[in-house]
């Protein structure tokens, strides 16, 4: 029951969120610092959200050669910034976590 | 069809192919979703959560981030008014990513808007929003829209499902370090946008915070570092205009300068 009841409010939250500004299409209209902001959003909140989960996997800061998240980072986001192809970054750094933590462990 | 005027056909793509092209254009994002969406089913009964709960999470939320944000608190013992309020915090970004794409939907009707609206993620919202800032034809681009959604959907419920079925096999599973998957997705899609100094700033003083707050209560701490990036961002791109700005105006009075001086000179000559 408890897990339905939350189930349901996760969709029900998520759901207005994606909804509400499709909704109300065209007649709400935004002035121009709203979306210059705007264009800020997603780099900004994605890297908010994986720069703990690369930094502090244990729940601390850790660079050092102990930290597979850090330096399979590191490697793809020099294939990123070198190739410019999404998958091409996805699979390398994939590739290197799995490698990285074989030979720390 | 390939009778029917083929003149339209080469102006703008038929459903179909929108349709495919959106599809085909996620691979990237499914590839990185495939081990990010069984690490959630292995972890869901650790967590707590049934196998029918973690199948209906992913078909009727449909979240990546947030469903596994919700098994942590989960698995910290959290109840469900919480986890939905952090549901909320975490996801409030849909909203404008919603708001990025709102003039390309507004024609649509209310069945397909709020379908759109169902399955924007991260992922199709970037593949999207690119296919958008590429072509300017977008007659039938909803097509490409709901390509990548089915595309996205169909694979983060069949990992889902696989997760459940491996976690059960291989209980140890959830030390693997799948939800690598995740972080490296998010860095591949993050570095496109890293094209000057104030998405720079704005990334790294966002990272910063993140991970000073990290211990905030409730994911505030992500909000917070969301906002300051944001607002970092943004003055940094007034502060930059108004540099510019300045050089043009003085660079433009500098060479009004040496004309009038020069044409001084030559009237005085003559």
């Amino acid at each position: 029951m408890n897990e339905t009841m939350m189930i349901a409010g996760m969709a029900l939250v998520t759901f207005s969120m994606r909804y509400v500004m499709f909704a109300m299409a065209g007649r709400i209209r935004f002035p121009l610092w709203f979306k210059q902001a705007l264009g800020y959003v997603p780099p900004v909140v994605l890297s908010a959200i994986i720069a703990p989960l690369i930094l502090m996997p244990e729940g601390y800061l850790d660079t050092s050669l102990a930290n597979p998240y850090f330096w399979a980072a590191l490697v793809a986001s020099g294939v990123g910034f070198w190739r410019q192809h999404l998958l091409t970054t996805i699979v390398v750094g994939l590739l290197s976590f799995v490698l990285i933590k074989w030979m720390v462990s | 069809m390939t009778n029917v005027s083929p003149q339209i056909s080469v102006t703008s793509p038929s459903s179909s192919t929108e349709f495919l092209q959106g599809a085909k254009a996620t691979i990237p994002m499914i590839i990185g979703a495939i081990p990010f969406g069984i690490i959630f089913g292995t972890l869901a009964e650790s967590s707590g959560l049934s196998i029918w709960g973690a199948m209906a999470m992913s078909l009727c939320v449909y979240a990546g981030s947030s469903q596994f944000i919700a098994l942590g608190l989960l698995g910290m013992g959290v109840g469900p008014v919480i986890i939905i309020a952090t549901t909320f915090v975490v996801n409030l970004r849909h909203l404008l990513y919603a708001t990025a794409l709102v003039d390309k939907v507004s024609h649509l009707s209310h069945g397909w808007r709020a379908l759109l609206a169902f399955g924007l993620t991260d992922e199709s919202f970037a593949v999207v929003n690119s296919r958008y800032l590429d072509r300017t034809d977008t007659t039938r681009a909803h097509w490409f829209f709901l390509g990548s959604i089915v595309a996205m959907y169909s694979n983060w419920q069949l990992c889902t499902w696989l997760g459940i079925g491996l976690g059960e096999l291989f209980p140890d599973m959830t030390n693997w370090g799948l939800d690598f998957a995740m972080s490296v997705t998010f860095l591949g899609i993050v570095i496109p946008y890293l094209r000057n100094k104030p998405m720079w700033l704005a990334v790294i003083s966002a990272a910063t915070f993140a991970i000073i707050l990290r211990d905030l209560p409730h994911q505030l701490g992500l909000v917070i570092a969301a906002l300051s990036g944001i607002c970092i961002g943004y003055a940094a791109q007034q502060i930059e205009l108004r540099i510019k700005l300045a050089k043009v105006v003085s660079e433009t009075t500098n060479t009004k300068s040496t004309k009038t001086t020069n044409a001084k000179a030559r009237s005085t000559k003559s």
